[in-house]
């Protein structure tokens, strides 16, 4: 009890789990951790890095890169660079607002059905995969178009998408280690189920959530800049990745150089949360095997 | 259990999956608040009596149980009712002409996927950890995270902005004429003979195709790698081995057994196909079901987005009955 106990603490903790990567993994999270936080951090500190009004007209339109405007101008005459840093600012908060969302309702959803299994059990694993199977983001267009394009109506659309992930996993996991030794002796003890769900099964399923958590991550950041290139997150003029690709698609040949700012951004944020979700599925492998 | 009575069982098995599909669609289009009629008008100023008239004739007014029934019988019978926005037009004639394009192109981007995920797969497999390996994980990874609009914006520019090679976007020249016989442009042309129809509508679909497939392309290298790596390290390949078995034929044999997961992965990756088919349609002005629903979104026409919904179910539960099967073929120890 006391060995399972001490496993579970160091599991907790991202920096011990870090520690404990196989090297050629450990660099892969390390490099998404870089990416993530760059981002992060130009978002967070956007008025100091953009050197105009995202959503004000500055210079004539369509204006190529230079050193006024590193990333050029767009069809209104906007700074496309002060764009993009301001840009971040959004997918950050819908991807965060989304993926929170939908591990608060699929993992508790997971470990009630799987804990207690049962008809309820059955049901909800049913609709799940009818959801899952679905192309998600055919799903998520639907539901942000109801709701209204707005940021937070986005995240609760791409959240929708990402519960049967998170309930699917969950449950899966719970059903394995439900049938291990350690649990059924807290059982025979006595405990109370919410104790065994949440202080002896919810900790052994932390890494893989945790993995789960920024791949799922990587694949909002995907459907919010889909969301968005669509017209179903921001109204303009907000400054958003997604929206700014479809701005800029209608200029492709007068002026290309818009393409590229919005483009390589939502790709290099995906990659970075693909990225730790790579490497920390590395350890969850070689422990749960 | 004759491969007959399986077929069966699992085809049975997509109706609840397609009824749970259509109770979301139904819930989150009809239960959520909003009149769709006043989001169609864009004005809240309509007389009532107007506004109960126009209920009415849509059937907006029965009971939402009613309406629920009523909807899917019709849609049993292939009728998906009317659009709100252009009335008196039936959505399923709309979705006739614009689904063989999406089909076309998804079937497009299936083939670049598998053939570039097995080559790297393959690649990847038989040099194990060297550093051919690993910059096939690489690709697996980094295309699986690209952004479809702006892969298909970067092909645009590359090979038709600057090279010249291909066009930009649509699905055939609009001064080709083509007789439309099936609605799959390639197989029409070659149908008709229409050698000219055929050389257009095959460079129009080469970009968004290489979009699509490049983009979906990386699980199938990840899957491929890993079932080779497992199966080349299983006894019957040490065997054939001291058997003194040709390198070639080992190959083969390894092959054989690791795409079997493969084949799986395919079909459920039908449903990210499509997904992906919304995007690579809007960028590249592709007249199919994604462009279809895009537009119908802008104007909240709800029964066509329903009904688009509704088919997309349907080609998933079809897609995953038909792989269930090619499975079972592969695989005689799988039956009910």
């Amino acid at each position: 009890m006391v060995e399972v106990v001490s496993v579970v603490t160091k599991r907790l903790r991202l920096g011990s789990l870090l520690g404990e990567l196989p090297g050629a993994a450990r660099k892969l999270a390390i490099a998404g951790l870089v990416i993530l936080g760059a981002i992060v951090v130009m978002a967070v500190f956007a008025p100091f890095i953009a050197p105009y009004d995202p959503t004000k007209m500055v210079d004539s339109p369509l204006l190529p890169p230079s050193s006024k405007h590193l990333l050029g101008t767009d069809m209104l005459g906007r700074d496309m660079f002060s764009r993009i840093v301001y840009g971040g600012r959004i997918v950050l908060w819908v991807v965060a607002l989304a993926t929170a969302l939908s591990a608060v309702i699929g993992i508790p959803l997971g470990l009630l059905s799987g804990y207690y299994g049962g008809k309820t059990d059955r049901a909800l694993s049913m609709v799940m995969d009818a959801i899952y199977a679905f192309p998600s983001l055919i799903l998520a267009i639907a539901l942000a178009a109801v709701l209204g394009p707005s940021p937070v109506n986005a995240a609760i659309a791409i959240s929708v998408v990402y519960i049967p992930t998170y309930f699917r996993m969950v449950r899966g996991q719970v059903l394995q280690v439900k049938a291990t030794p350690f649990i059924e002796s807290a059982k025979a003890l006595g405990l109370p189920a919410s104790r065994i769900m949440t202080r002896h099964i919810l900790p052994h399923l932390l890494p893989t959530i945790m993995v789960v958590f920024s791949l799922s991550a990587a694949d909002a950041v995907l459907t919010e800049a889909a969301l968005s290139f669509l017209g179903l997150a921001v109204r303009p003029p907000t400054p958003d990745w997604g929206f700014d690709l479809y701005a800029a698609k209608g200029f492709i040949q007068s002026a290309p150089w818009l393409i590229m700012g919005p483009g390589v951004m939502i790709t290099l944020l995906a990659l970075g949360l693909a990225l730790i979700g790579e490497g920390l599925g590395e350890k969850v492998r070689r422990t749960i095997g | 259990m004759g491969l007959a009575r399986y077929v069966a069982v699992r085809g049975a098995l997509i109706i609840p999956s397609v009824l749970i599909l259509y109770t979301i669609a139904f819930i989150i289009l009809r239960i959520l608040p909003g009149n769709p009629i006043l989001a169609v008008l864009g004005t809240k100023n309509i007389p009532p009596e107007q506004l109960r008239a126009l209920e009415h004739q849509l059937g907006l007014d029965k009971p939402l149980y009613v309406q629920y029934f009523d909807y899917l019988w019709r849609a049993l019978h292939g009728d998906f009712g009317q659009s709100l926005v252009i009335r008196g037009r039936p959505i399923a004639a709309d979705l006739a002409a614009r689904l063989p394009a999406t089909i076309e192109l998804a079937v497009a981007g299936l083939i670049v996927s598998l053939s570039l995920g097995l080559v790297t797969g393959l690649v990847a497999g038989l040099r194990r950890d060297t550093k051919i390996d690993t910059a096939m994980r690489v690709y697996g990874a980094l295309t699986y995270t690209l952004f479809i609009p702006w892969l298909g914006l970067m092909f645009q520019l590359i090979f038709a902005v600057w090279l010249h090679w291909l066009p930009v976007s649509g699905r055939i020249d609009p001064r080709v004429n083509i007789k439309t016989i099936t609605g799959f442009y390639l197989i029409d042309s070659i149908i008709t003979g229409n050698w000219a129809a055929f050389k257009s509508a095959l460079a129009h679909i080469v970009l968004p195709a290489l979009t699509l497939g490049i983009v979906l392309s990386g699980p199938y290298t990840r899957l491929l790698r890993n079932n080779l790596a497992v199966v080349l390290d299983s006894n019957f390949i040490m065997a054939y081995r001291a058997h003194g078995v040709r390198e070639k034929r080992i190959t083969w044999h390894a092959f054989r057994n690791a795409i079997i997961p493969v084949v799986t992965y395919a079909g459920l990756q039908f449903a990210l196909l499509l997904g992906g088919a919304v995007l690579t349609e809007t960028t590249f002005d592709w007249p199919g079901i994604g462009t279809y629903l895009v537009e119908k979104i802008q104007y909240r026409d709800y029964p066509a987005i329903q009904a688009v919904i509704l088919v997309f179910a349907l080609i998933v539960g079809l897609i995953s009955l038909l792989v269930d099967i090619i499975y079972a073929y592969l695989d005689p120890r799988i039956r009910y």
